[in-house]
């Protein structure tokens, strides 16, 4: 057991040191002996007293992934099938508005054009509006009688720098006010300095707290720095009992990528083809032309199958997005480019 | 010229031109490009041919460069109009070229250039004074004071004399008194003398003058003009009717602009001469007023 517990210090340093000069790779090649390779943890091993074991996440290969996610985006979508896409899109959409200055008059004009994005067109509902949890009610009042959700945002949102007791209130609260869905943010402070059993913690008990609210899983991956440490992230999020994983609060800036979304998708689609069961997927932040939505759908259609395209297991975390698709759609059905003065702002 | 370049062995650069969209030179999006004939050479120049999609950039484009110069002071524009004047002038020889290569004589070619860097000087003049002469404290039945002061119209498209017009006085004689007033232009550059609209996007590009204020497409009107006249965008449309744009072009466009309430002004510019073009009649506030918006104000007297 010593030599364990010498090999495990050992390894821990290495790859502090490495996070320290910015590699961050989530299976250690320096390892000598097959021992020591079985001991070898992604991203630095583990901290504290809970001696978690993060998912072993298989590295990333940047360029290649880059390549493939700028491949997918060169679909050419038009006429009838773009139509039929960003139907779909709104469908998926989670409404947001996630700001200090948000008003019950701000959410209830959101919450409106959520149950009805359009006068002019026939068009779906979005599938929920996502709301800070002071307007969680105020939400749930205005869309009575839809079949539009409410999301809340909780656990000290965006930073996720508060004790876990204060952000498992956060959750309860937002639940009894009459959430459907909670969206969290991971302790990213605590991901990065390799704390991953607090991650997973935070992230199973916020769960438990969620009751029926489906949980969705922030990761903030503008802040996670590398794609192997998002895989790691993703892989994570979904063992400790997350329904979605979702890129971004919107407060950082890289938000969604297509190379990102891809990856995470990637995340979803080994798990499930190991028998686990579907994740969903969001993604939230920089998704503001009707053109990136429907690239993040094929990039879904060509990695998850149709049986993604469905707003259960996709989301569009957006604000701006709703108003381009509408101009789009307004486009197709008179033939004249819209004017955005002709769309309600919020 | 190219037997004087080839006996020093050296190559002479070509101009590439393209269009002028948010202050940058850019290829057509389509990547296609029309032949246009060079009067000085008797060989073929390739310019850009605008489509759809550079129309929408342009016309997203025309928006943004229209909000940041009218926010600018009137005193500034001025100053910048100035400016522009100040580059035609450095640029003249360049100018002249560019007029010769689409067939005038050197004679006529100084004589339009000149015309034109000074309407540009005339045009320097009139932002700060607009306002003077347009608004109005106007009478009202009760205690207000009612005022009425002019704002740019938005995003103006300028659809330029062509075929006989000078093509440059022509582009300085309809676009300056669009931007005067703080209006975005898209203009749709001649399709007798696409090169000289190019030329002149550059003097537009080195003059201070913020991106995307004016936004030059060569190309086809045939393919354009509809397109620009339907875009919702587009608050106003100039529309000068010319060899390339026809009676029943200009009826179409002026149908599309009613369509969606834009402010539509066609004029007829066939069979004008250069005098007319170069006359005094030719410029001024009448020119400015069609794309300016009158905004009325009710104060109460006394508080």
């Amino acid at each position: 057991m010593a030599t364990r517990k010498q090999t495990s210090t050992r390894v821990t340093r290495q790859a502090r040191a490495e996070q320290r000069n910015g590699k961050h790779r989530p299976t250690s090649r320096t390892g000598t002996g097959a021992q020591e390779a079985a001991l070898v943890v992604p991203t630095g091993g583990t901290r504290g007293p809970r001696g978690y074991r993060p998912p072993k996440s298989p590295p990333i290969e940047a360029i290649a992934l880059e390549e493939r996610a700028a491949s997918i985006a060169k679909r050419s979508i038009k006429k009838a099938s773009k139509v039929e896409g960003l139907k779909l899109a709104i469908a998926m959409m989670d409404l947001t508005t996630l700001e200090g200055k948000d008003t019950p008059g701000k959410v209830v004009s959101m919450c409106r054009k959520a149950a009805r994005p359009s006068e002019r067109l026939d068009l779906p509902s979005c599938a929920a509006v996502c709301v800070y949890p002071n307007l969680v009610a105020v939400a749930k009042r205005a869309l009575e009688g839809t079949t539009v959700k409410v999301a809340s945002v909780a656990t000290a949102f965006p930073s996720g720098q508060s004790p876990l007791a204060v952000k498992l209130i956060d959750v309860r609260r937002a639940v009894d006010f009459g959430a459907d869905e909670i969206d969290m943010v991971i302790d990213r402070g605590a991901f990065l300095r390799g704390d991953y059993g607090k991650v997973f913690d935070e992230i199973a008990q916020t769960k438990e707290a969620c009751g029926a609210a489906h949980l969705k899983v922030i990761l903030e991956t503008g802040e996670l720095g590398t794609y192997d440490a998002i895989r790691l992230a993703s892989d994570l999020a979904i063992e400790a009992g997350g329904d979605f994983i979702k890129t971004s609060t919107g407060k950082v800036q890289p938000a969604a990528t297509l190379p990102v979304t891809l990856l995470m998708l990637e995340a979803i689609r080994d798990h499930v083809d190991a028998g686990g069961r579907n994740i969903g997927m969001k993604p939230a932040g920089g998704v503001r032309t009707a053109k990136q939505a429907l690239q993040y759908l094929c990039i879904v259609k060509e990695t998850l199958g149709d049986e993604w395209l469905d707003p259960d297991l996709f989301r569009f975390g957006a604000s701006a997005l709703l108003n381009d698709v509408l101009m789009q759609l307004e486009k197709e059905r008179t033939g004249s480019y819209a004017g955005e003065d002709y769309f309600s702002k919020d | 010229m190219s037997e004087a370049n080839g006996n020093t062995g050296r190559v002479p650069v070509e101009k590439t031109y393209k269009l002028f969209v948010k202050g940058e030179f850019i290829r057509s999006e389509s990547g296609r490009s029309l032949p246009v004939p060079d009067a000085v050479t008797g060989g073929v120049t390739n310019v850009a041919r605008a489509s759809r999609k550079d129309v929408r950039d342009a016309v997203i484009a025309t928006k943004a460069g229209h909000h940041s110069w009218a926010g600018k002071t009137a005193y500034l524009r001025g100053q910048v109009l100035y400016r522009l004047a100040e580059v035609m002038e450095g640029r003249r020889g360049e100018l002249v070229e560019a007029r010769k290569g689409a067939g005038a004589s050197a004679a006529n070619a100084a004589r339009e250039v000149d015309a034109s860097i000074d309407r540009v000087i005339h045009y320097a003049g009139w932002p700060d004074k607009i306002s003077l002469l347009v608004s109005s404290l106007n009478p009202v039945a009760g205690p207000h004071y009612n005022v009425s002061h002019p704002e740019p119209t938005g995003v103006v498209a300028v659809v330029a004399p062509d075929g006989d017009a000078p093509a440059l006085l022509g582009l300085v004689s309809t676009v300056l008194p669009v931007i005067v007033s703080g209006n975005g232009a898209l203009v749709l550059a001649p399709e007798s003398d696409p090169r000289t609209a190019v030329v002149w996007s550059e003097c537009l590009a080195t003059s201070d003058l913020p991106g995307g204020v004016v936004n030059m497409l060569t190309g086809l009107r045939s393919e354009l003009v509809s397109q620009v006249a339907r875009h919702m965008e587009v608050q106003a449309l100039d529309v000068w009717k010319s060899t390339t744009v026809d009676d029943a072009l200009a009826k179409e466009a002026a149908v599309l602009g009613a369509d969606n309430v834009k402010r539509v002004k066609v004029r007829d510019g066939r069979g004008k001469t250069f005098d007319q073009w170069a006359s005094d009649d030719a410029q001024g506030l009448h020119c400015i007023e069609p794309f300016l918006e009158l905004k009325t104000v009710w104060h109460p007297v006394g508080l």
